[in-house]
């Protein structure tokens, strides 16, 4: 699963527009991940301060 | 709820549309997902002053610093200096976007414009096979605002587009991902707008040093996304930071996103168009976006109000939007996104060697293309790639 560090998380959205099925929302401070994730992992890199892990 | 317009983004853009279609007498609204216009922020702030001052008047209290010029150092250090009026878009003035963001969507209020905050858009509507209006939560109650045409003016994370079939996803190499301190240092150059190149420093972009007067100043990196990893772009400007201005005190840190695409096929779909980050209008080179947005978003209101006017909000009848707005940026766009595909391959000692070429010309009355050209004729091997857009 996607793990969000919301301590981390400066919630910039970045990650929403690369994500290629849509799974990502941001709402105001609040990153939702929705079912259709496929922990493809693009968004963890891109992640401007490291706060989206792919988790197994 | 019943509108002639509905807008998704209440940022430049966004603003400016509303603004615009208000004014042409349509019944507009302006959703914005964020309970405060224009905060947190996310950019550099720095616009070119002309291009600025023939969309809207500047006004001193979104204005935070006005700048001489730029100055452009290679990996090595060597440094080169281009005035402001010469610089291409990109310096001028600083912006406070904070303020600067209020500011126009106040605008578009006092222009009849709707504004409704802490609303955000959830999808599109449509009745009979047609677009219909949006569907939008706003405080925790879902609710419909019904409208026959929706402009998508959301940003990088633009979900507008996809919802009605337009593929914005940005791949990972046109996406520049940044972070930005808001840094006060002795040190700071009030009068010019700093630009440092470097594989190592920031891959596959720049970091910038934009002051905002009285030794303060935007310092930020964007590196390519394919070149990025978790966390990669905080811990690079931080480096930066300890190498260049080690007593600076960071007083603020925004990161995000910035669309470097090339152009995208069609922003425009049955009832719908997109502006500004949402329809990837970014200069792919510098990453400038706020003119393009503010600029494109003028555009779209008028077509808006023409096309209502005529009842015609088809794709078709919404070509002129597409049209006028690739006339005016264009071949900018598609230019500046081959120069962005070839900077990003150079190394080092290229870099180096292009900047210290330019050291005994002058630059200083140049505008962009004409610095390549001088580029160009000073390095024919290396910048063979780009003959057909140079000459």
């Amino acid at each position: 699963m996607l793990a969000v560090n919301r301590y981390k998380c400066c919630y910039c959205g970045a990650c929403v527009g690369v994500c290629p099925v849509c799974a990502l929302e941001l709402v105001e401070t609040w990153l939702e991940v929705s079912a259709d994730c496929t922990e493809c992992g693009l968004c963890s890199k891109i992640c401007p301060v490291g706060a989206l892990e792919v988790q197994s | 709820m019943k509108c002639d317009l509905v807008i998704v983004g209440a940022g430049p853009g966004g603003s400016m549309a509303a603004k615009t279609a208000a004014k042409a007498g349509l019944d507009v609204i302006v959703v914005e997902k964020r309970q405060e216009i224009g905060d947190p922020v996310r950019c550099a702030e720095g616009v070119g002053k002309r291009a600025l001052c023939e969309i809207i008047d500047p006004d001193p209290r979104w204005i935070a610093a006005e700048v001489s010029g730029a100055r452009i150092y290679a990996p090595d250090g060597t440094s080169i200096v281009m005035s402001e009026d010469r610089a291409g878009d990109e310096v001028g003035y600083v912006l406070e976007r904070k303020i600067f963001d209020r500011a126009l969507a106040m605008d578009a209020a006092r222009a009849g414009a709707k504004v409704m905050v802490k609303t955000r858009a959830l999808g599109l509507c449509t009745k009979g096979g047609k677009l219909s209006g949006i569907r939008a939560m706003r405080l925790g109650d879902e609710i419909d605002i019904q409208a026959p045409l929706v402009i998508g003016a959301d940003g990088v994370e633009s979900k507008v587009g996809r919802w009605a079939g337009i593929d914005t996803v940005l791949r990972p190499k046109d996406i520049e991902i940044c972070a930005q301190f808001l840094v006060h240092d002795k040190r700071i150059d009030d009068m010019y707008c700093e630009f440092f190149f470097g594989n190592k420093m920031a891959p596959g972009g720049y970091i910038w040093c934009f002051p905002k007067g009285e030794n303060l100043a935007n310092v930020g990196i964007g590196i390519q996304g394919s070149k990025s990893k978790g966390g990669e772009a905080i811990r690079l400007l931080r480096e930066f930071m300890k190498s260049h201005f080690p007593d600076g005190r960071i007083v603020e840190m925004v990161v995000g996103g910035d669309p470097c695409a090339g152009l995208m096929e069609k922003t425009s779909a049955d009832g719908m168009m997109l502006i500004g980050d949402a329809a990837r209008q970014t200069d792919p080179i510098t990453g400038g976006g706020i003119l393009n947005a503010m600029r494109c978003g003028i555009i779209a209101g008028e077509v808006a109000a023409k096309a209502l006017g005529i009842g015609d909000v088809s794709e078709a009848g919404l070509k002129e939007y597409e049209d006028r707005w690739r006339a005016v940026l264009g071949i900018h766009l598609e230019r500046s996104y081959q120069y962005k595909e070839f900077f990003v391959k150079l190394t080092d000692a290229d870099l180096n060697q292009l900047i210290s070429s330019l050291r005994n010309e002058d630059i200083s009355k140049m505008d962009l293309r004409g610095m390549l050209r001088v580029l160009f004729r000073l390095n024919p091997k290396l910048l063979w790639e780009l003959r057909h857009l140079i000459i």
